[in-house]
């Protein structure tokens, strides 16, 4: 077996600006920092102990990661959130270069890291797989080739010319995946495409990777999801921190991840993965009992209560309804429960710029085990603030249960029950 | 496994340069996709679409030959004043769509930026192509207004290719130093429309650049419109004008100037693109 990547010493450094116009810098504050560096070396004051915080920080994201993985490896990257995953795999798949180090990459690599990526609202579903193969690095002679086959991977025939901003998300994301299904590359490199779409749809797709995979390719996949990483991946790496935690056997690198998980303490801070469009933001998020006191650990038998402290910008504070919801996930991030506060036809009415909201659950029937607890704030379709796995609760068997003989496949719900004899 | 030996690829820090030019060459198809895509959606989103292409030239010449030729009564050098402002028009609405498109594009594409790697001086170029398809637009349309005018050009035409292509490297250079100007410092969004405004004015569209004091014409000239307006007239009209050539060499230094500067500060931000975007 020959090499098909080989990764020496990479790091990569982002600097973070503390900066309050977003993402881009605006001229004046360029200007402006030149002024007061200038104004600071006149008056021979030291550049940082005067001016209070630095306005740049460097932050490495990776840093001396090095690794090696053979043709045909379908190799599972995890982390939490800020491990470097992303970075990782934005450096093998060239959007960004690195500080230092050096990958060398042995045949066609493609890359999904977002499902759809290039495509046009505007433009129809068969306009868009020319346009989305082009971008993604078929040949236009490619895309003729396989065409039939991915409008039928993907199902959609009878909406090959429709715009594909009337398509359903779940029809935009088959296609989306179809296309990238489709690339063939002697090495695949995908991120967490697998999130979405239906149940089907993705089995579906993890079978085409497996079969990606058994072709003698080399995969490359990123995943909060463990059960899809175990089933689809044969080797691993662990990423903490922007370093390598662990490297072998998938299984090995799982469990090794799932220990460290089961230490962890669970907060905002710390969270998998955070997003939303901004407008509120979650403090805090924890579990407390019937009465309203702060727990770390519930019974299965008695009434809990999920908790968010949020704070409201301008736009929506005072009298706007927001819809908050909660998802409770097991250890691997598989999701057992999700609960909107429309869905239970409730809003939460806002006043002033805080938010503190409880959902009270009768009981939590779940089996014994640590459980993982995301949030999200969400007003009329906009995501304000989405935290995946910001909290985490325990729960302890329940009066009358014994969990002695109870096998993980024997499924996460401890709903009371009674046996009786009939007549 | 592949029968052939697959190609080998090396990402080093600082060293994106080894590949780049072939990585063009690879994803010339996706070049001609971007510019499709642009045409495409701009035919879908709008009632009229492309005829866009030819009511926005047409209503600016319009307006010279009211103004400037009816009331201001502007000399025309013996020619019909539309014809001799539509010669001049032609390439710098040229100039003013593809620097104005490219400087918007790699913010208008910043998803697409951040999630595949391809040549990023694609996404710039393929603008100066869809601009290229509304030139050939108004080509035609100034064909008929020289045959209504019974204007037929002579030998000098053939040279109307390379005036093009200087018009195309001005505004792919001076659109690949503002794209990536403005992906760092959004400020250049707002100089864009100010420059293309100004320019109208400033280049000898509703006149003769024949008008401007000898002493004053290679001064004129560091505006590389100058040259290409100068050089269009004179291809396309003939006549006894004739090419003032030490000012037509100024334009053409300039343009040169402003593509070689404009790749290699492209370049230069193109690596950091996705990170700062």
């Amino acid at each position: 077996m020959s090499v098909a990547i080989r990764v020496e010493g990479l790091s990569k450094r982002y600097v973070l600006r503390h900066q309050r116009h977003g993402r881009y810098t605006a001229l004046r504050d360029v200007l402006a920092e030149g002024a007061k560096n200038l104004g600071r070396r006149l008056l021979g004051r030291a550049g940082r102990g005067a001016g209070g915080a630095p306005d740049r920080e460097p932050f490495w994201a990776l840093r001396d990661v090095s690794f090696e993985v053979e043709e045909g490896t379908r190799l599972g990257i995890i982390g939490r959130n800020g491990a470097g995953k992303s970075t990782l795999l934005k450096l093998l798949s060239r959007v960004t270069e690195p500080t230092a180090g050096r990958i060398t990459l042995r045949g066609r690599v493609s890359s999904l890291l977002e499902v759809g990526t290039g495509f046009h609202p505007e433009l129809t579903g068969r306009e868009n797989i020319y346009l989305n193969g082009s971008i993604l690095g078929m040949r236009l002679a490619e895309i003729r080739r396989k065409f039939d086959e991915i409008v039928a991977f993907a199902e959609v025939e009878r909406f090959l010319d429709t715009p594909v901003k009337r398509y359903s998300s779940g029809m935009y994301v088959r296609l989306a995946f179809s296309v990238a299904a489709h690339l063939e590359p002697e090495i695949l490199v995908v991120d967490e495409v697998l999130a979405v779409g239906d149940a089907q749809f993705q089995k579906k797709c993890l079978g085409k990777m497996e079969e990606v995979g058994r072709g003698g390719r080399t995969v490359l996949f990123v995943s909060h999801n463990m059960d899809a990483v175990l089933s689809l991946c044969n080797q691993g790496i662990l990423l903490k921190e922007g370093s390598i935690a662990r490297m072998g056997s998938i299984a090995e690198v799982v469990g090794d991840y799932r220990r460290r998980v089961a230490e962890l303490n669970y907060s905002v801070e710390t969270c998998l993965a955070r997003g939303g469009s901004g407008g509120a933001r979650v403090l805090r998020v924890w579990v407390a009992d019937a009465q309203g006191a702060a727990v770390s650990a519930v019974t299965s038998d008695q009434p809990v209560m999920l908790c968010l402290e949020a704070e409201v910008e301008e736009v929506h504070a005072g009298g706007k309804a927001l819809d908050v919801g909660f998802g409770v996930d097991d250890a691997d991030g598989r999701r057992l429960f999700t609960t909107v506060s429309s869905w239970n036809d409730e809003t939460v009415a806002i006043t002033g710029h805080s938010l503190r909201v409880g959902c009270l659950l009768d009981r939590l029937p779940l089996v014994p085990g640590r459980y993982l607890i995301s949030v999200s704030l969400v007003f009329q379709n906009d995501t304000l603030d989405s935290i995946v796995h910001c909290g985490a609760v325990d729960v302890l068997p329940g009066g009358g249960a014994i969990h002695a003989n109870r096998a993980r496949d024997h499924g996460d719900l401890d709903l009371p029950c009674r046996f009786r004899m009939l007549a | 496994m592949t029968a052939e030996n697959p190609a080998v690829l090396v990402i080093e820090a600082g060293r994106a340069e080894r590949h780049y030019w072939r990585d063009l060459w690879r994803y010339r198809e996706l070049f001609y996709f971007l510019a499709w895509r642009d045409i495409l959606v701009r035919y879908k989103q709008t009632v009229v679409g492309i005829a866009w292409s030819v009511i926005r030239p047409l209503l600016t010449l319009l307006v010279f030959a009211l103004v400037f030729g009816r009331l201001a009564r502007l000399p025309s050098e013996g020619f019909p004043y539309p014809l001799l402002v539509f010669a001049g028009l032609l390439p710098w609405h040229f100039f003013a769509t593809a620097l104005s498109e490219a400087g918007m594009s790699l913010v208008a594409n910043a998803n697409l930026l951040t999630k595949v790697y391809f040549p990023r001086v694609l996404v710039p170029a393929g603008t100066v192509l869809v601009s290229l398809v509304d030139f050939l637009i108004s080509l035609v349309l100034l064909a008929l207004a020289m045959a209504w005018y019974r204007h037929v050009p002579d030998g000098r035409i053939v040279a109307l290719p390379a005036f093009f292509l200087l018009a195309a490297l001005a505004a792919l250079g001076s659109g690949l130093w503002l794209c990536s100007l403005n992906v760092k410092y959004r400020d250049f969004q707002y100089v864009v429309p100010f420059v293309v405004q100004f320019g109208l004015y400033v280049s000898p569209v509703g006149f003769s650049s024949a008008l401007v004091p000898e002493q004053w014409r290679l001064v004129y000239a560091l505006n590389p419109m100058v040259g290409v307006i100068d050089g269009f007239r004179w291809s396309l009209l003939g006549g006894d004008q004739t090419l003032h050539w030490p000012s037509l060499a100024v334009s053409a230094s300039v343009a040169v100037a402003l593509f070689v500067t404009g790749v290699r500060y492209f370049r230069r931000t193109e690596r950091t693109l996705a990170d700062v975007i």
